[in-house]
């Protein structure tokens, strides 16, 4: 017999969706059909049975920053919110650089909620200038590779990244900024800076970059994934590299497809982010490209701070907002697309950036892994920062009502969330 | 005026404006008496918390508040915990925790005073915040115009130099626009707000274009480092193009004022001699400020009394 049916749901995936139950038996789901049964019986009346969301940004804060979150912590927060696999970011102290690190993340990883994967640094202490040990760090599982909180400024360093990794069949992922463009910007350059008196970021920080790096992998061939897109124009130029055939990818946060610069207006760090929130044209720029493809997935930057690092001067506050535990409703909320299309956006394809879509993402059915997501597409909430399962509290949500929750999380058969609340 | 703090020029509109201005006339009356000083604040306790070196601000709050016969507590930022690494929010706690009505704040970054108004319930003045907001200087600015022209209506001011990094600038854009002026900021693009094209005002980048069309000629201090930043190629070209050089100053109509809120760099954004000269009321606008700052600060904490008042209320003597 089953250990776990999943009973009465809507089920979706990429092959469609259909009214079923699921069977899980042991890390695989076993069967899917009309009157199942097992051990344990999990009610989905109402709900969609979706493949496990996969978080391809996620800043777990360990190593370095434990009062802010702890890779156990951030797990937790990621199975509440539906994932069932997070990506870490390597900005960690000491950083994700070297094979000694990723060993210790992935060990932390094992005891973790939810599938804990790792990215690394693309240069050696995420200075910049020499490559990060990247074939040691393959042969472990990382493949993604990021100095994500900074792009790699040097044109030069970048093509000679893309070619090597090329070679380990491994995708480097860029966050685009040129420094010397964005200097100490504290949020968007444009209206609100102005008004504000605070130094801004200039769209066109991120968008030279993503200029250059849709130029470096059309000539290398390499593929660049772009994190965290937060101008139309980026967004415009990646569509472009797309149909052009430049093998290009990328990601949007929640936080940059319902959030404007307006929202710095109080001086409130909390709304402090790196790329800043943009333009009412750029969260408009962001929402198309979800819609037509030119974004694949949406991502958390969960970036977790402490109250103390976040009640500081705006300008000495560290950038970054929560996101693992509200992404997936605020897509449901302000995205104008179908269940379907936001799964695929939070599921498959973002599983498929990070090189783990036999384990995430996939199909609903006999032999799949059983990481799986059940939701109520249609209940709304009110996000209170104090029942958060992160150890932050920095999330630019407080007070707002969301539709869609998610009800129970299943990790490699796991039930680890059932009606909403973590099992461990 | 929001009942509580000052922050900035917009939290006054334009009545609040006239009328803290309008107060202050009864201020610079007091400041004239032989014995400048009348009890209406007395009992209230003022702290002065600033973050970046300002004497006059400073010496002019804390002249105010002592003519008001308030009590002041000066939390010296060089030599206090703040230099081991303490918060501005454990400061304004622990300072609140003494017994505090009102903090007078300056900090190098914009915002702090708002982000303190969240944090105690004393009243919150803002002496000048990063590059956002000094209304003060504002307010004793307009004080000083109404002094010497009747109106600020239809005046038109030249505003020239460094407004991007400006809080003064921002201030007295606010202040003059909502007063009725018509205002023009004269500079070189790289020291302008990217934004600027959606405030209130002109921008011209020729100071030579509007020096024959200005009621008022408002300097504001130039750095040294602009030069190092790569805003300005030299501060010796900054005054050929951008500087009240004698030339420039003789060529302003004879009865335009001549501004500015200190400290002065004279022979970068103004001629060495000009300010001696009797169209320059510098020094009035030094003198205006602590009446103004007397009238914000009750306004702010003196809610109970009267301003008719101020006459009975005076020290005999």
């Amino acid at each position: 017999m089953a250990d776990i049916v999943v009973k009465g749901g809507r089920v979706i995936d990429a092959t469609g969706e259909r009214m079923a139950d699921v069977a899980i038996e042991g890390n695989n789901i076993v069967a899917v059909g009309e009157g199942l049964t097992a051990l344990r019986v999990l009610d989905a009346g109402g709900c969609v049975v979706a493949p496990g969301f996969v978080d391809i940004h996620t800043h777990l804060r360990e190593p370095g920053t434990e009062d802010a979150e702890t890779i156990e912590s951030g797990s937790r927060a990621a199975v509440l919110g539906g994932y069932t696999a997070v990506v870490a970011m390597p900005n960690t102290t000491p950083p994700i650089d070297d094979a000694s690190v990723v060993r210790d993340v992935l060990a932390l990883g094992r005891d973790a909620l939810c599938d804990v994967h790792t990215s690394a640094a693309i240069t050696v202490g995420r200075a910049g200038d020499r490559l990060a040990p990247m074939a040691e760090m393959a042969e472990l599982g990382v493949h993604l590779f990021t100095d994500d909180g900074d792009g790699v400024q040097d044109p030069g360093v970048m093509r000679n990244a893309l070619e090597y990794a090329a070679g380990l069949g491994v995708t480097l992922a860029q966050h685009c900024e040129v420094d010397s463009l964005s200097l100490d910007g504290q949020m968007n350059e444009g209206e609100w800076s102005s008004r504000l008196g605070m130094p801004g970021i200039p769209a066109e920080a991120e968008e030279l970059m993503v200029m250059r790096d849709i130029a470096l992998a059309r000539m290398t061939g390499a593929r660049v994934h772009f994190q965290h897109l937060s101008t139309a124009g980026s967004v415009a130029m990646v569509r472009a590299a797309r149909q052009a055939g430049v093998p290009v990818s990328a990601e949007a946060t929640t936080h940059h497809f319902t959030l404007t610069e307006a929202e710095v207006a109080g001086y409130d760090p909390v709304f402090k982010v790196n790329p800043p929130l943009r333009t009412v044209a750029d969260v408009g720029g962001v929402k198309l490209g979800l819609a037509d493809g030119s974004i694949d997935a949406i991502a958390t930057d969960h970036a977790p701070h402490t109250a103390d690092a976040k009640n500081l001067p705006f300008d000495q506050a560290p950038p970054g907002m929560l996101g693992l535990e509200t992404a997936f409703a605020l897509a449901v909320t302000e995205l104008d697309l179908s269940i379907a299309e936001i799964i695929a956006l939070l599921s498959w394809r973002p599983a498929a950036i990070a090189g783990i879509a036999t384990e995430h993402g996939a199909p609903i059915a006999p032999g799949s892994p059983a990481n799986v997501t059940i939701f109520d597409p249609v209940t709304t909430w009110t996000v209170d920062p104090r029942e958060l399962a992160s150890l932050s509290r920095n999330t630019p949500y407080a007070g707002r009502t969301l539709t869609g929750r998610v009800r129970h999380t299943i990790v490699a058969g796991e039930a680890v969330v059932i009606d909403g609340d973590a099992q461990r | 005026m929001s009942r509580q703090h000052l922050l900035t020029i917009d939290d006054l509109g334009a009545d609040g404006i006239e009328e803290l201005l309008d107060l202050t006339d009864s201020f610079v009356e007091v400041s004239e008496r032989r014995i400048p000083k009348v009890p209406v604040l007395r009992g209230k306790t003022v702290a002065w918390l600033f973050y970046e070196d300002s004497t006059r601000t400073r010496l002019s709050f804390e002249t105010a508040a002592r003519r008001l016969s308030a009590d002041t507590m000066n939390f010296s930022v060089s030599s206090s915990s703040v230099n081991k690494g303490e918060s501005v929010l454990d400061t304004v706690q622990t300072i609140e925790a003494m017994g505090v009505d009102a903090i007078v704040v300056r900090h190098g970054s914009a915002g702090v005073p708002r982000q303190i108004t969240g944090w105690v319930d004393a009243s919150v003045i803002n002496a000048g915040d990063g590059w956002h907001a000094h209304p003060t200087q504002a307010l004793l600015d307009c004080y000083t115009l109404r002094q010497h022209r009747g109106n600020i209506d239809g005046l038109r001011i030249a505003i020239v130099g460094d407004i991007k990094h400006s809080r003064v600038a921002r201030s007295n854009v606010a202040a003059f626009t909502a007063m009725g002026a018509d205002v023009t900021l004269v500079a070189p693009r790289t020291l302008l707000p990217p934004a600027v094209g959606l405030w209130p005002v002109e921008v011209t980048h020729s100071l030579d274009d509007v020096l024959a069309h200005v009621d008022v000629v408002y300097l504001l201090r130039m750095q040294l480092e602009r030069q190092a930043q790569a805003l300005v190629p030299s501060l010796r070209e900054y005054t050929a193009e951008y500087g009240l050089t004698a030339s420039r100053f003789a060529r302003l109509d004879p009865d335009a004022l001549i501004m500015h809120p200190g400290p002065m760099n004279r022979g970068v954004e103004i001629a060495a001699d000009v300010p001696e000269s009797p169209q320059a009321v510098v020094t009035n606008q030094v003198r205006n400020g602590v009446a103004v700052r007397m009238s914000v600060l009750f306004r702010l904490l003196g809610s109970e009394v009267d301003p008719r008042q101020l006459v009975e209320e005076s020290f005999s003597g």
